[in-house]
């Protein structure tokens, strides 16, 4: 069946100019790296930049495998068992999403850095004048663990919500006690959840810029910034970035490949029976002190940090430095990046839903692999353009906006879509039976009914936009700090009560702005 | 005589202080290679029953005892693992993760077979089925009506004592429905497996099994065959939810019991009673044209083999009839009844 009305040019006009900026940094960042003059295999495989690959593929495959061992045994006692506190311990162990990696990472060396920390002046009267360093390795798994592992809870728990109890019966009636049937049933049930999790959590770790910086942990996301910095010969940061380009473009194929996959997995016809909660009996008391183990360091660590460094500096008469200026810069940047991105958006999410083709489908893949690049990247490439194209716009605030707009369509376009979904396309047609033109029908039907999509799609973008680091550092004009890049450079500084105060105003902001838009799920 | 593969003695199971047990001092036997079915409204025990005899629920009284063994007596309580049955659920309960042939020897694992030995229960059990040549499929590329084929040779393989069957066929199409029920019979049968069938479809129950019991709000109100059961209901309840007869109010007057559409002599006579209900059962009854009677057809329905007619009383009250396809009445025919045989019981109030 041929559609019977063709989409409005106006929207094929500016669905074009969406696709054509978002090709725009990774195709550039190809473009840049071909150039690149000498052989481009002896750039990649030299030890400098094997060791980083070695580097960024092992903390990543850690921090996915720790991730597990955390996520598995917390969504279990959170979901099927006795756990006193059951309710509470739900909702705090997903808290530490809201902790910003680098914020996590700064609370963490406030802590437990060498000299200076929390841990070294409490044990200082005992003549600890240095502890063991905490930067590296271990820091750098540990921050992202912690601070990580929540995408693989959600993931696993709604696995684990949605199993068939029937199947655990079923099992038991043929001979498997409960443990035997753990191992045999319900894991490999969840294995397509712990993959995907698991890949997620991956990609984050490839991705984040914060943890690995403050850690002083070579991996890409730092390896790109410090050659972008210290050398005139920025070649090396190009390879770098194509080299972690292909690696997130792999991680986001086996995503899709297991996205697609898990389609299969059919469920029972939701047998409603109540599920049977588990008897912890004297595994009671491990199972809580593991929950609160793990929502301390996440959680609570964080917000004693942060108190500890303010009274701190409060008590010792710092001057703290105005965080006005930057907290400003925030709102505006976001605020800017919300509504840029909400107006690309809006012809893409049209466009895929009422008239569906393989470029829109194209368009919208592509605004996905450029939410899965790491922000260093886009940066980059955008560094390199604007250099060589455009110098008048090289460092403005229009450059960084632009590059928001790319790392953020999908986030805008996805919410768009999902609230268009919902409008029922006879009410337009209508419209336009009514002698509305399809530039009438838009602004009169259209986007007053997905007005409550807009609304949390940019509110998602400006949460987003205002965590966000590398992209701010490498493009923001001179003297437009804002919160994160501020918290970033006092935390190098060993500044910590400037980064205190600081990180307690993005949490509050964070926080605060995770559970408007949980809340707002929950309506849906 | 079989021997008792399971005995059931004055098992109650009450879900929470306040309620009406959901089980009932409930009582009886099975033998070796019998068909049970557990037939009754939805609400009235039988899953529950079913997953207390599964081992997934306790009764706060009773004693079950599965071939020689006590599973279940006021401290003992034996786990599903231990209790050698299989069970069939309504929706199945394949595991999605393992093929056709892995799902099948999951439960056979446990005996310690050679890989050889395995290979040939799974195959045994899957052309029990008739589904030989599927063992490498999953399941979601199964038909409901093969899946639940699937899941019955899974609950074979291990040659339990006792099969449980959930409702195994409402979740499927009904000529679907109607071929399995026959196989599952067989196939029980060739196994030579004691089964107990839950369900609350009637013609399911009286055609599948050997034994039917009956239960009401937690009672098992009468056990027996299918015979047994359709032709001497021991209650209205039985009566009505079994063979889904006509009852009209009915007063006695000396040897005779009058209703508004005629009158009988029952040949067992009780004389402690003044009113009660004439149960009539649709097929007994023989219609005849007249011009006036206080019975007209309201309407007529072709099921192939026989008419299902609807008649209405002066009263208003309806009363339904089958007959063989050789009367042929229009709408609006005012007719007079007879029953075969005086095929009449009395429920008294």
């Amino acid at each position: 069946m041929s559609k019977a009305v063709r989409p409005p040019l106006f929207l094929i006009l500016a669905a074009l100019a969406v696709a054509a900026a978002i090709a725009l940094p990774l195709v550039y960042l190809i473009i840049r790296a071909a150039n690149i003059e000498g052989e481009i295999g002896e750039l990649i495989t030299s030890p400098r930049n094997l060791t980083i690959l070695f580097n960024s593929t092992v903390m990543m495959l850690a921090v996915a495998i720790l991730s597990a061992l955390i996520a598995v045994p917390l969504a279990f006692l959170t979901v099927r068992t006795d756990l006193p506190g059951r309710r509470f311990w739900l909702v705090a162990t997903t808290l530490p999403l809201a902790v910003p990696s680098y914020v996590g990472s700064f609370t963490l060396i406030a802590a437990f850095a060498p000299r200076g920390s929390f841990l070294q002046l409490l044990l200082q009267p005992l003549g600890v004048e240095e502890l063991p360093s905490i930067y590296g390795w271990f820091g750098v798994i540990l921050a992202m663990t912690l601070f990580t592992y929540p995408y693989m809870l959600l993931s696993v728990r709604s696995a684990l919500q949605g199993l068939d109890p029937m199947l655990e019966e079923a099992s038991r009636s043929m001979g498997y006690n409960a443990r035997e049937t753990f191992f045999r049933v319900i894991i490999p049930q969840l294995n397509p959840s712990l993959i995907a999790g698991g890949l997620l959590v991956a990609l984050y770790a490839l991705r984040d810029f914060g943890t690995p910086s403050l850690m002083q942990f070579d991996a890409f996301t730092r390896a790109i910034f410090i050659q972008y910095k210290a050398s005139f010969n920025r070649d090396s940061a190009a390879v770098l970035s194509l080299m972690l380009v292909t690696l997130v473009l792999f991680i986001l194929w086996l995503e899709y490949k297991v996205r697609s996959r898990a389609a299969y997995y059919s469920r029972g016809s939701g047998s409603l029976r109540h599920v049977k909660t588990i008897k912890l009996g004297i595994w009671k008391f491990p199972a809580i002190c593991f929950c609160f183990f793990i929502t301390f360091l996440g959680v609570v660590l964080p917000l004693i940090v942060i108190s500890f460094w303010l009274i701190q500096g409060i008590n010792s008469g710092y001057t703290f430095s105005n965080l006005l200026p930057a907290t400003l810069n925030s709102i505006t940047a976001s605020g800017l990046a919300a509504i840029a991105t909400t107006i690309f958006a809006l012809p893409i999410a049209i466009l895929s839903v009422r008239f569906p083709s393989r470029f829109i489908a194209a368009v919208e893949s592509f605004a996905y692999v450029c939410f899965g690049v790491p922000g260093i990247v886009v940066a980059l490439s955008l560094v390199f353009f604007g250099a060589n194209y455009l110098p008048m716009l090289y460092q403005t605030l229009e450059m960084l906006i632009f590059a928001f707009v790319v790392l953020f369509l999908q986030q805008s376009a996805g919410t768009i879509r999902n609230s268009l979904l919902q409008v029922n396309p006879q009410i337009e047609e209508a419209a336009r039976s009514l002698g509305k033109t399809p530039w009438q029908t838009l602004t009169y039907i259209t986007l007053p009914l997905v007005s409550p999509g807009i609304i949390s799609g940019s509110v998602l973008v400006f949460l987003t936009v205002i965590k966000e680091l590398p992209a701010t550092i490498m493009l923001a004009p001179i003297g437009f700090d804002t919160l994160a890049v501020e918290i970033w450079k006092a935390t190098e500084n060993v500044d910590f009560a400037d980064a205190a105060a600081a990180s307690l105003a993005i949490l509050l902001v964070s926080i605060a702005s995770t559970f408007l838009v949980l809340s707002q799920e929950k309506v849906k | 005589m079989q021997k008792v593969i399971l005995r059931i003695e004055n098992v109650t199971k009450t879900f929470s202080k306040n309620m009406l047990p959901a089980i009932n001092n409930v009582s009886l036997i099975l033998r070796q290679g019998d068909i049970l079915a557990l037939l009754g409204p939805s609400g009235c025990g039988k899953t529950t029953l079913l997953r207390i005899i599964g081992g997934f629920e306790h009764p706060q009284n009773g004693c079950i005892q599965i071939g020689e063994k006590i599973v279940c007596k006021s401290s003992i309580s034996v786990p599903p693992e231990k209790r050698d049955i299989g069970i069939v659920f309504q929706d199945y309960a394949l595991f999605p993760h393992l093929t056709v042939s892995e799902n099948v020897g999951f439960g056979l694992k446990k005996l310690k077979l050679s890989k050889q030995q395995l290979e040939q229960r799974v195959s045994e059990a899957l052309n029990l089925v008739k589904l030989e040549g599927l063992g490498k499929r999953y399941p979601y590329e199964l038909s409901g009506g093969q899946q639940q084929r699937v899941a019955l040779a899974r609950a074979l393989a291990p040659q339990p004592k006792l099969m449980l069957l959930d409702e195994p066929l409402s979740n499927l199409d009904i000529q679907v429905r109607l071929q399995l029920r026959e196989e599952i019979r067989d196939i029980l049968k060739a196994a030579g497996t004691s089964a107990i069938f839950v369900t609350h479809d009637q013609e399911e129950a009286l055609a599948i099994s050997d034994i039917v019991g009956v239960m009401c709000q937690g009672n098992l109100e009468q056990i027996g065959t299918p015979e047994a059961i359709y032709t001497n209901p021991v209650s209205r309840f039985v009566a009505e939810f079994v063979t889904q007869a006509n009852f009209i109010p009915a007063h006695r007057q000396g040897n005779l019991w009058l209703t508004e559409i005629g009158n009988f002599e029952l040949k067992v006579n009780n004389h402690h009673h003044e009113t009660g209900e004439i149960m009539i059962r649709q097929e007994d009854i023989i219609l005849k044209p007249v011009s006036d009677s206080p019975l007209t057809i309201s309407s007529r329905q072709f099921l192939g083999r026989e008419y299902r007619y609807c008649l209405r009383a002066s009263s208003g009250k309806e009363i339904y009839a089958r007959t063989m396809n050789n009367t042929v009445l229009s709408e609006g025919t005012a007719v007079q009844i007879s029953i075969v045989n005086n095929a009449v019981r009395l429920f008294a109030d």
